[in-house]
């Protein structure tokens, strides 16, 4: 039966596997050596596009969770005339690469954008900032949101009525409900979904790719080392870091997740 | 009908033992064989091996080193279940949902290269014998849990297997329909006369279908016999207790029988008795002290329609169970004097 | 009450002006996709012209996009269900933590795994000029979608007792597998292949590094057209990439659609796994 796992194990070893620790050793075979991998905390240019990136990345995540939880947790437990509409426009997006999302930012407030024409409309100056960090944000707040509310709605699915009626029962106001019988039920939800939208928000190049062509991010400038400055061997430390990063984002929020998911059990 | 089975088989286990990777004994070393045409039922409560036994005769599992089993005179130890051309009804089922009721009986034939045309006659004559003809094209998700059952009956006997191997068949239903097909199960074995393993924790079932009963516990053997052995000569008080209701009285044997704190009773078996058990159904109530060999307090009293139960105190660490007239039965906190036919006194 | 009222329209409000929010800029990319002048406005009159100008220019990045995506479906489906069908007998320790490996290249940026593969098999004869080269990077990056997808569907039936009734028919593992395994997951496979389907044609992390000019694929065309092409051209560009998402999209929701119960399980790791996709 073992060797039904062999074609997907051969493959997963040779095109990620050894390709990753490729990409470690390459990492210090640059003219820094391995200080390649210190770098993005010695170098104040690589360091403050990974403060950028965390910022903007940590901005998005708490943007989301308050909009999609409010949505999620409404469309879930309210059936009303136009729902399965809502919920069909929110899907749309799902399956978007991030240069369509930042695309879409375009649509909205480039140079020839909805809100720069209404802004003028208005009698102001024109409006564009979607080459901005607030641009960027705009996008990955875009490109998070509909995960972050499908995946809401399936987790307050999950939540037992009958403890919400028995707060009731006890005489909880709305607040304490939401407080003390939602928050908690979501919480896993909650901490998965902000965890994939940081890591994303960290990641993602294909928005940043058509948005952030003048402000450093990290996906950006190592692209910008591997193709202008022809500089593999940091751009290759740089990835390698990234990666490791958003992988130890979500393995964490996993763990915490999955706690959380057995204490309440 | 007979004819659906080739020739009946006889199955021995030798030494056979079964210890799981995780180091659970499921059973200890076990000899045992199942004559030809037999109905064999493993009985006992969960986790005590029965199931295990069956699935190393059914080739699902492996007995430990140095265990056999033996279909005739055949070693089929090494052989997988797919090998070993016996039929198995399992507990849940295992109907397959990608399949219509008759590609599930069908199933068995098709794996075999049957003509065709022959699966077909097969498939009819199987869903005939089972009375379930018109669910042919139904899918399993539509059936209730005794078509089910029936669907699974004549999937495994659709190959005309060597011998019938059920696991716990009748769990999954309701108690009516379980009766109802507890009698249809037992004439399809009679009129089949295949070699049957059953494994139950229902007694009735064991009693209604055995032609021999194992009594199983923690992975050994308790006894084997007929249902009535069982039944009237427990070999252990494991088996008197798991079996029907019984009773316990513990005293001493005296020249006048065996004496204990209600009574004495009549006992003239020689050796040594420190407990006597009997069944609630040998005790009678006698309206007076003179007949009586026990005198007692009715504790408590449940109505159970055609008769009912009575606790009685009878100063022992139990209280023993009497049965009692139906209509009008004996009120709590009487004095009840019985006594117990003496062929059914029994001691371990 | 009257709160309760005020309470239910404030969230009817957010979960409009979201939906306006996703909705708006993608009608105004249709509209501007089909207008002569966006600048001008709709009064400049509605035109083909972009439309076709793209197809023109770039139809062979559409048709390498839908290749590549086919052959992506294919290789994840040959080895993914095998895959998931051993991940779901092995113990669950092993299983977790193959599992877990099998999801890093989803939890790792596509910009280090493609950095990967180029420095690893950049120099292997044609092979970096070659689309198989972008379909390594593909099928990397769906085949954790494929496999959990189809692990979904095996953890919601009893397969083992299925299987042991198969073999207790004689079935060997080999009929079982294609008589009773693959038909009893088939759900989870065809939502697999749709998702994989999807995620193949908009992926744009690791293909923007591992194509070359002669492998472009339709997000990498959309990229050179917003970066170098006027609004016009990217707009229609970016309609006709709707044009063959979108109905691949409702798909997926149809049948993830709960009709019966078992199907609600899929419906469930259809979003879970959709917003784990969260790096195309």
């Amino acid at each position: 039966m073992i060797y039904m796992f062999l074609p997907a194990a051969a493959f997963f070893s040779a095109f990620f596997i050894l390709p990753m620790c490729r990409l470690f050793l390459v990492g210090g075979s640059g003219a820094i050596g391995w200080r390649a991998y210190s770098v993005i905390v010695t170098d104040s240019n690589y360091f403050n596009a990974l403060l950028a990136t965390f910022g903007v990345a940590l901005a998005t995540t708490v943007t989301t969770l308050l909009i999609g939880g409010l949505v999620g947790v409404f469309l879930q437990r309210y059936r009303f005339p136009g729902r399965s509409f809502l919920m069909a426009i929110i899907t749309l997006p799902m399956a978007f690469p991030g240069v369509v999302i930042g695309f879409m930012v375009i649509m909205l407030a480039g140079r020839q954008g909805l809100i720069g024409q209404i802004s003028m409309a208005l009698g102001g100056d024109r409006l564009v900032f979607a080459y901005s960090f607030l641009g960027l944000f705009l996008g990955y707040v875009y490109f998070s949101l509909p995960r972050t509310i499908l995946t809401i709605v399936a987790a307050a699915e999950k939540l037992d009525p009958k403890l919400e009626e028995a707060a009731r029962s006890f005489g909880a106001n709305t607040w304490h409900v939401v407080w003390d019988v939602i928050m908690p039920g979501l919480k896993p939800a909650l901490i998965s979904a902000g965890a994939i939208c940081f890591a994303t928000a960290i990641g993602a190049f294909g928005t940043a790719f058509t948005l952030a062509t003048r402000i450093n991010v990290l996906p950006m400038v190592i692209y910008t080392e591997f193709t202008l400055s022809a500089n593999i061997a940091m751009a290759a430390a740089l990835s390698f870091v990234l990666g490791a990063l958003t992988w130890i984002v979500l393995a964490l929020a996993r763990s915490a997740a999955g706690n959380t998911v057995a204490a309440a059990a | 009908m007979s004819a659906l089975v080739p020739q009946a088989l006889s199955i021995r286990l030798q030494g056979c033992a079964k210890t799981f990777r995780d180091g659970t004994r499921a059973l200890e070393s076990l000899d045992l064989s199942i004559s030809a045409g037999e109905t064999l039922v493993l009985l006992g409560p969960s986790g005590c091996g029965k199931t295990t036994t069956l699935r190393l005769i059914a080739g699902l599992e492996q007995p430990d080193a140095g265990g056999k089993v033996f279909f005739d005179d055949t070693d089929v130890t090494t052989l997988g279940i797919e090998a070993r051309k016996i039929g198995m009804v399992f507990q849940s089922y295992a109907l397959f949902p990608n399949m219509t009721v008759a590609q599930n009986v069908g199933y068995g034939l098709r794996i075999l290269k049957m003509p065709k045309t022959e699966q077909q006659v097969r498939i009819r004559e199987m869903l005939a014998m089972m009375r379930i003809e018109a669910l042919a094209d139904r899918r399993i998700d539509q059936l209730s849990g005794g078509q089910r059952q029936r669907v699974a009956l004549a999937r495994a006997l659709a190959v005309r297997p060597q011998a019938l191997l059920l696991d716990e068949p009748l769990t999954a239903l309701d108690a009516r329909l379980r009766d109802a097909l507890r009698v249809e199960i037992n004439q399809l074995l009679r009129s089949l006369g295949i070699t049957t393993i059953y494994v139950t924790h229902d007694q009735a079932e064991a009693m209604a279908l055995g032609d021999r009963i194992i009594v199983m516990s923690h992975g050994r053997v308790e006894q084997i016999g007929t249902p009535r052995e069982i039944y009237h000569q427990p070999g252990s008080a494991f088996v008197a207790n798991f079996i029907g209701s019984m009773n316990q009285l513990r005293g001493v044997v005296t020249p006048q029988g065996f004496t204990c704190s209600a009574g004495c009773l009549n006992w003239d078996r020689s050796g040594v008795a420190e407990r006597v058990l009997f069944r609630p159904e040998d005790v009678s109530i006698v309206t007076s002290s003179e007949f009586a060999e026990l005198t007692g307090v009715v504790k408590a009293s449940f109505f159970m329609g055609d008769h009912t139960r009575l606790l009685v105190d009878v100063g022992d660490e139990a209280p023993i169970t009497v049965l009692d007239d139906a209509r009008c039965p004996q009120a709590v906190g009487q004095k009840l004097y019985m006594r117990v036919a003496p062929l059914g006194l029994m001691s371990i | 009450m009257a709160y309760r009222k005020i309470l239910f329209g404030m969230q009817l409000g957010l979960c409009v002006l979201v939906c306006v929010f996703l909705i708006l800029p993608m009608g105004l990319s249709v509209i501007a996709g089909l207008t002569n002048n966006y600048f001008v406005g709709l009064d400049s009159g509605l035109t083909l012209r972009w439309v076709l100008e793209v197809w023109g220019g770039y139809h062979d990045t559409i048709f390498r996009s839908v290749w590549i995506a086919l052959a992506c479906v294919f290789v994840t489906l040959i080895i993914g269900v095998p895959a998931a069908y051993v991940l779901h007998r092995s113990p669950q320790r092993l299983a977790r933590w193959l599992e877990e490996l099998l999801v890093l290249p989803i939890a790792v940026p596509g910009l280090a795994t493609a950095l990967a593969l180029i420095a690893m098999y950049g120099g292997w004869g044609n092979l970096r000029s070659s689309w198989l080269f972008i379909l390594i990077g593909h099928v990397l990056f769906t085949l954790p979608f494929m496999v959990r997808s189809v692990l979904a569907v095996l953890g919601g039936i009893d397969l083992h007792t299925l299987e042991e009734g198969g073999a207790s028919l004689g079935a060997n593992f080999t009929q079982r597998f294609f008589h009773i395994v693959l038909p009893n997951c088939r759900q989870g496979i065809l939502a697999g292949a749709l998702m994989v389907l999807t995620l193949s044609m908009g992926e744009f992390n690791m293909t923007w590094l591992l194509h070359t000019p002669f492998t472009k694929t339709l997000p990498v065309g959309l990229a050179d057209a917003y970066a170098s092409l006027r609004l016009e051209v990217g707009s229609a560009y970016t309609l006709l990439f709707f044009l063959m998402i979108v109905p691949l999209l409702l798909l997926m929701q149809a049948i993830a659609q709960p009709r019966q119960k078992k199907f609600e399980l899929v419906e469930d790791e259809v979003v879970i796994l959709l917003s784990e996709s969260a790096k195309s």
